[in-house]
């Protein structure tokens, strides 16, 4: 297990190093940072001293160290667009994606276990089969087509939610929070839906499989033998069984409900991390773009990481065959 | 077929088209009332994009051509004022909405198709030479496509057009989007097609042909292009098809957050952003037609995929 542990440990750092490359080439070469710090009147004394004074004479390796030296520190530039420090900008509006994207996970696992737990214990049922056409329609609709959907029906012709914004925040010093107030809540449901459709039909269609696969099985079959309820055979034994792969994928999946929150917050104007992702996109604000993507690939490779311990705690097999290996 | 030697019995035009007609995959085609709708749909966008042209009632983004008076015209109505009716509408600049439609699924499939053409390219490329060298060179060239794979492929693409946009001075944002945008979407696209090559050709590497043309003494470029790239066409043409419909919604994804390709030229992307201003007001039909074209696109190109897959998986039949 531990020297399981420390390979992932291992590959999760050269990844992260890679990335931080990736970023630093960014900043180096994308643009000269040079003439985007002085003025046009400078003269070509006063930049060779600032590239001095930078350490931009200094070779590539030199430099890449003390970039990745300045960014274990905290330290992630300073925003050509706005002129504050990126890690402050991020800092802001990080609470707004991440329970955006919480509650987006939590829509897609609840509705994609029950919608695939009934898909497939009824499989006959017409119901059954409305649910996955649909699915299949979902998973080739763009998200932001959802989103845009979702608010014409919702918020222009019904009137029921409000189409975009985050509705009245309330600041806990840290954290600022949509939950405590009425508007807030309004506000997360269409987005939350927007994010986590998608999500939704894959682990709904992945259960439903699965759990059509594990009713075959022996163990299945003998707990009915045993005069086990129908509930307990269904959500006691093979439910159990079938959350393992659902586990992994939404494991990965959570990195993407990241990505697809920059769709989502454009559709919905949802002041988060993506949204002013964009925005540095479009005005080639290059800090901003670097840093994003190191704490992108810092919470990929995290997820990743623990997706690969969880293994070990779901699935009792891997467990002794590690041990079987050691001895 | 240049090389094909001319004593061969030369197949006339009218056999060849038997032959394709004949073919187990055209007779799973004709088996699948759905399959042929979706082709059926994706030939029709196919044909109004390639003669948008001919078939549209007016350039849509040549200002002369547009009359402010016909603006916001509903679908099949006649305008007050200048008692013109168009079938889809117009915009708010009185376009009329199925030749921006026609216009805009140029731009939405041009992109969609170089940028799978540019993956493939890159992938397949690279697959099979990680596939065929083995050791070091297949170790790095597979490391970098798993790091690339862990961010979502929309992700990289709005990254490397970010870096485009910095790199190319601002004048030429415009006139470089489509090119750009076609780099974007085909880099971040290519390892899939590098995996699935390099799986297949690791294992027709080991198989006798490819000893023996080593053995007659031909060079690797020429046995990987000759000899293996044959036999990993049929995934990769799956993985295109289906890598066509995500190309599609990437492109259209991105022009709809901006990032794409300027409002010029649009794209269907744009003209769903563009028409969403007006989903409030009454006016839907300048967001619901776009809206409906794309998604009747990425829908029938994922069906073809599917279709493709299977009529291609010798298990299945």
């Amino acid at each position: 297990m531990l020297a399981f542990v420390l390979r992932r440990l291992f590959q999760a750092i050269l990844v992260m190093l890679v990335v931080a490359l990736v970023s630093f080439s960014l900043f180096r070469f994308v643009g000269d940072p040079i003439s985007v710090m002085v003025g046009q009147e400078a003269t070509q004394e006063d930049r060779e001293r600032m590239r001095q004074e930078l350490g931009l004479d200094q070779p590539f390796p030199v430099q890449f160290a003390a970039y990745v030296g300045r960014i274990v520190q905290g330290e992630f530039g300073i925003s050509y667009r706005v002129g504050r420090p990126v890690i402050d900008l991020i800092l802001e509006r990080l609470p707004a994606t991440l329970e955006l994207a919480f509650c987006a996970a939590i829509f897609a696992l609840v509705f994609g276990v029950g919608f695939g737990v009934f898909t497939a214990l009824r499989r006959a049922r017409f119901s059954s089969k409305a649910i996955m056409t649909f699915s299949l329609i979902g998973v080739s609709l763009p998200t932001f087509l959802i989103g845009i959907g979702l608010i014409y029906l919702f918020s222009v012709e019904l009137k029921w939610l409000p189409s975009f914004g985050r509705g009245q925040v309330t600041d806990l010093g840290f954290w600022t929070t949509g939950f405590l107030t009425l508007s807030g809540l309004k506000s997360m449901v269409l987005p939350a839906i927007t994010l986590g459709l998608f999500q939704m039909t894959l682990i709904m269609r992945l259960v439903r499989s699965e759990m059509l696969e594990v009713l075959r099985t022996d163990y299945i079959k003998f707990a009915r033998a045993r005069g086990l309820s129908d509930r307990a055979v269904h959500f006691g034994h093979a439910l159990k069984n079938t959350l393992i792969p659902v586990i992994t994928i939404m494991g990965i999946k959570l990195g993407s409900l990241v990505a697809f929150a920059i769709i989502t917050e454009t559709v919905f104007q949802w002041p988060g991390v993506g949204f002013l992702f964009i925005a540095s996109v479009q005005s080639v604000d290059i800090p901003l773009m670097a840093t994003y993507l190191l704490l992108v690939a810092l919470f990929f490779v995290t997820i990743n990481l623990i997706v690969d311990m969880l293994y070990f705690i779901v699935d009792p097999r891997l467990k002794s065959g590690v041990a079987l290996a050691r001895h | 077929m240049r090389d094909t030697p001319t004593a061969l019995p030369r197949v006339s035009l009218q056999q060849k088209l038997f032959r394709l007609w004949d073919s187990d995959i055209a007779y799973s085609f004709r088996q699948s009332p759905v399959t042929m709708a979706a082709g059926f749909v994706v030939l029709l966008i196919l044909i109004g994009a390639v003669f948008a042209p001919l078939l549209a009632t007016q350039n849509p983004f040549d200002p002369s051509g547009l009359n402010l008076m016909d603006g916001k015209t509903a679908p099949m109505a006649v305008n007050e004022f200048t008692q013109n009716s168009y079938l889809l509408g117009t915009d708010d600049q009185g376009r009329d909405i199925l030749s921006t439609i026609l216009y805009g699924s140029r731009a939405s499939l041009l992109v969609g198709f170089a940028a799978v053409g540019l993956a493939m390219l890159i992938g397949v490329t690279l697959g099979l030479i990680a596939g065929y060298r083995g050791g070091i060179v297949d170790s790095i060239i597979m490391r970098i496509a798993d790091i690339q794979l862990t961010f979502p492929s929309i992700l990289v693409a709005m990254l490397i057009f970010g870096v485009f946009r910095g790199v190319l001075p601002v004048q030429s944002h415009a006139t470089l989007a489509v090119p750009v945008l076609i780099l974007a979407i085909g880099f971040s696209d290519w390892p899939q097609y590098a995996r699935t090559v390099r799986g297949v050709t690791m294992v027709e590497r080991n198989k006798e042909y490819v000893q023996a043309a080593r053995v007659i003494g031909l060079a690797p470029l020429t046995i990987m292009i000759r000899h293996v790239l044959p036999n990993v066409l049929g995934p990769v043409l799956v993985i295109g098809t289906l890598g066509l419909a995500l190309a599609i919604i990437a492109e259209a994804t991105l022009s709809y957050l901006g990032v794409g390709v300027p409002p010029t030229q649009p794209s269907l992307g744009t003209l769903i952003r563009v028409g969403q201003e007006y989903i409030a007001s009454g006016e839907w039909w300048i967001l619901f037609f776009p809206s409906l074209t794309l998604l009747a696109l990425a829908l029938s190109v994922n069906l073809l995929g599917d279709w493709l897959r299977d009529a291609l998986n010798p298990k299945l039949r």
